[in-house]
């Protein structure tokens, strides 16, 4: 197993160098710069900028200088938010995006699994219409949409919860930025859910089983709802990295201080550093993501192991 | 145990004197529209930025509560008659946060800092006049050579390389604050820390969350403290225009920068009319000719033509509709300086004006079998491209043909910038309140001058004149002049003056309406 993680992490090595290489040149092709902006500035000015951020220098010397200090855990200063680097914002924000995601992660799956295992043993009754419709509006509502109807719902027609706002991660301000996030990823993991449930069902082992004459119940919770939850497991691992990487709708809407902005944010700026930060941070935890949930698929798959 | 009853009511009481003290506390709920990028006063270049700073650092000439020049921490100030030497006379009583003297040196070592290259102070442009600041700027000499000099303690005098007019608003901006040169050498460029960057200004950095809020506590020790009504103020870098209004309408904000959405402003008017506040801005909304030799906006019977044929009113009024002002003129009408001059045609019936625009274009070659077509570029935003469908209906019916191409800010800028444009949008918001900021940009070597390709020596001897005449009546009759040249020559296409708009609840006095959208705190109280 040990032998099998440290392959895999040192596979991921030339992966990273690939991405970061790649998003390095492409930000660099994209027109205008981290100085073009709606006032003009005078040449000397421009030339000023360019020197203190090494823009001056051939963009070869340019990339050289950036894996250097890479190499020695320093993703540089951002070129927009001056007064910090760029791992100051991302270990700041983290907190923030981890706790939102994983909450919302966390409600998903509880929600989620029991909502498509349900619309599977009663496929084609009410109910199964009723819980899939509910997940296909999940779906097909953006929640761009959704979010500001909450916050305008719960937080001024009724007045219960606030409608923005971090407030050190209280309960209250959690509420509706975590449904929020997690709607969609209730509608994905309620549908594939049940279609995986209905496959798993139909398979020969399942039969089997009730032929031993083990109840329904038995039948679901001891055998159909691990290999069922595979495919969940799978979709997990990408899914995990992108929310808890933060979402810049949610974070807009509510006022909420994590990093998932900064990747729109530091695209639409030139903030090249802080670009390069927020798709090495990415790509780590993709990877990251991706391991763990290839070892998790052992516990639930015994037809899987990772032997040394 | 009676030890420990008598501890408990201590405890009891201790903890209700804190509740009532916190409830006491007057704190500002700000939305301030972005997140600062920085609050190094020399780096910073944003209003979301300078809003912070200036409660922070006090520059030397200050804002009043209605905008007005007043005294900050110079308490006076002399001009030399031949207006090329200002002598500042500080004020002794100031001190920073951690009770070091304000001093003539902290003002130095601020101005020869501002100029050092490596600080690339993104308006280091408006401190040239002061002697050798450019070969400063530029690397070619030392700071020290800054034609700046210390007379006393408390004493500075600024020597200049011709006379300025507008270098008082300059003073007023704050990259040229002083700054606390004891506490900077000491710590080095990362010196901006919550709890411990010494401040001059009303109130002191108490937190910073990043995207999440910045928190200013009443600095004691300020020289006016007693007269800052405020305890704390609190910013939060609310950056959706219906987010900031949700939160305002919950009761989360007193002031909201960013909280008036177009689509809702007819709403706001109707439902929160106590708390929207509308004023003009010192800001222009008009479009760009590249007037190179091989396009056709090098005819000025072109631009005039589509200059005639724009109907401001319509977009302003039925497009917009927010109070923005039909604008024939290039500096603002709420520019101070008294600048006037507008395009000869303003007063012409709409009909005689789309008759002389045929005419003009027909005379330029341009006609049924030969259309006049046109490539106009703007920034990605539903009021650009809104206008943009507009003024394209507008030059339908003397046969121009327009093609729209939309693209993100930095690209549009890009391209605006390095002349790669034929018919650009264009936005220009003062940093300084002086008409010489906007009609520098289209003199000799300024910035629009350069992306458009606009040249009139007889213009740019009048731009470099005005700057030097320290008269006001005289200098307003000289820039006059200078605008009517520009517009006579229909350099731009004007559109509108913007508006400053904000929410501000009915409980926040002392907030006024200012051109330049400074509205310093200290002067704000906040009622029950």
């Amino acid at each position: 197993m040990l032998t099998y993680i440290a392959k895999r992490l040192a596979m991921a090595i030339p992966t990273l160098l690939i991405v970061i290489t790649l998003s390095f040149f492409l930000m660099r092709m994209a027109p205008g710069g981290p100085f073009d902006g709606e006032r003009q500035l005078p040449p000397e000015i421009e030339a000023n900028l360019m020197a203190a951020y090494h823009m001056d220098e051939p963009l070869w010397q340019q990339y050289l200088r950036y894996m250097g200090n890479l190499a020695q855990g320093d993703f540089g200063p951002s070129f927009v938010y001056k007064d910090f680097s760029v791992s100051d914002l991302l270990l700041q924000g983290f907190p923030v995006s981890l706790q939102l995601g994983a909450l919302a992660i966390v409600l998903a799956l509880l929600l989620g699994i029991p909502m498509g295992v349900f619309a599977a043993l009663k496929r084609n009754t009410a109910l199964d219409y009723t819980l899939m419709g509910v997940a296909l509006g999940g779906i097909a509502v953006p929640n761009f949409v959704i979010a500001p109807l909450m916050a305008l719902f719960f937080g001024i027609v009724l007045g219960w919860l606030p409608v923005g706002g971090w407030n050190g991660g209280a309960l209250p301000n959690l509420v509706l930025p975590v449904v929020a996030l997690a709607i969609q990823q209730i509608a994905y993991i309620a549908r594939m859910m049940r279609a995986s449930m209905i496959e798993v069902l139909g398979s020969h082992f399942i039969r089997t089983a009730r032929a031993k004459g083990l109840t329904e119940r038995e039948v679901i919770m001891r055998h159909a709802l691990r290999p069922a939850m595979l495919p969940i497991l799978s979709y997990l691992g990408p899914a995990i990295a992108g929310i808890i990487t933060g979402s810049v709708v949610i974070e807009q809407i509510f006022s909420l201080p994590g990093i998932g902005r900064y990747f729109v944010q530091g695209a639409l700026n030139r903030d090249y550093t802080l670009v390069m930060g927020t798709v090495v941070f990415y790509g780590v935890l993709i990877v990251l993501m991706n391991l763990i949930v290839d070892l998790l698929y052992s516990l639930f798959d015994p037809q899987i192991r990772y032997d040394d | 145990m009676p030890h420990l009853t008598r501890l408990a009511v201590a405890i009891g009481a201790a903890a209700l004197t804190l509740t009532s003290l916190g409830a006491q506390a007057a704190t500002l709920r700000i939305d301030n529209g972005a997140e600062p990028g920085t609050l190094d006063p020399q780096r910073s270049s944003g209003v979301w930025e300078t809003r912070i700073i200036r409660e922070m650092f006090e520059t030397l000439v200050s804002y009043g509560p209605e905008g007005e020049l007043v005294p900050g921490l110079a308490e006076r100030w002399e001009m030399s008659g031949a207006g090329d030497a200002l002598t500042l006379y500080l004020r002794e009583e100031a001190q920073w946060s951690d009770g070091e003297p304000i001093t003539a040196d902290d003002a130095l070592y601020s101005l020869r800092r501002l100029l050092r290259p490596e600080i690339a102070a993104h308006n280091a442009q408006l401190y040239y006049p002061i002697e050798g600041a450019r070969a400063v700027n530029i690397g070619e000499a030392e700071p020290e050579s800054l034609g700046v000099e210390v007379l006393d303690e408390h004493t500075l005098r600024i020597h200049f390389e011709k006379p300025t007019a507008w270098f008082m608003q300059a003073l007023a901006m704050p990259e040229a604050a002083p700054l606390p040169e004891h506490y900077l050498t000491e710590q080095g460029e990362r010196w901006i820390e919550p709890g411990q960057t010494p401040v001059s200004g009303p109130f002191a950095l108490e937190q910073w969350q990043p995207q999440g809020h910045i928190t200013l506590a009443k600095n004691t020790a300020y020289y006016a403290a007693d007269s800052v009504a405020l305890d704390e103020a609190i910013f939060y870098p609310l950056e959706d225009a219906n987010t900031a209004l949700t939160r305002y309408r919950a009761g989360g904000l007193d002031i909201s920068y960013s909280g008036v959405p177009g689509q809702q402003f007819e709403w706001i008017e109707e439902n929160l009319s106590d708390a929207l506040q509308v004023g003009p801005m010192v800001a222009s909304y008009f479009y760009m000719f590249n007037m190179a030799d091989d396009s056709p906006f090098s005819d000025v019977r072109v631009r005039e033509a589509l200059n005639l044929a724009s109907r401001r009113e319509v977009i302003t009024e039925q497009l917009l509709g927010m109070g923005q002002i039909p604008s024939y003129w290039f500096v603002p009408r709420a520019t101070s300086g008294g600048t006037q001059g507008e395009m000869a045609f303003a007063d012409m019936p709409m009909d005689e004006r789309l008759e002389r625009a045929r005419q003009l274009l027909a005379e330029a070659g341009y006609g049924p079998d030969n259309p006049l077509e046109v490539e106009l570029r703007y920034n990605t935003l539903d009021d650009h491209r809104r206008i943009a469908v507009a003024i394209a209906a507008m030059w339908q019916p003397l046969g121009v043909e327009v093609t729209l191409n939309n693209s993100e800010a930095a690209t549009h800028y890009a391209n605006v910038n390095e002349g790669n444009f034929e018919l650009a949008r264009y936005g220009m918001v003062a940093t300084i309140d002086d008409p010489y900021d906007f009609l520098n940009a289209f003199s000799n070597g300024g910035t629009a001058a350069r992306s458009t390709g606009y040249e009139n020596a007889e213009y740019d001897a009048l731009v470099a004149r005005s700057d030097a005449i320290l008269d006001a009546e005289e200098r307003a009759v000289v820039l006059t002049d200078a605008q009517q040249l520009l517009l006579d020559d229909y350099a731009l296409l004007p559109l509108y003056d913007y508006v400053n708009l904000a929410l501000v609840s009915p409980s926040v006095s002392g907030w006024h309406n200012t051109p330049l959208d400074v509205h310093p705190l200290r002067y704000i109280t906040l009622e029950e």
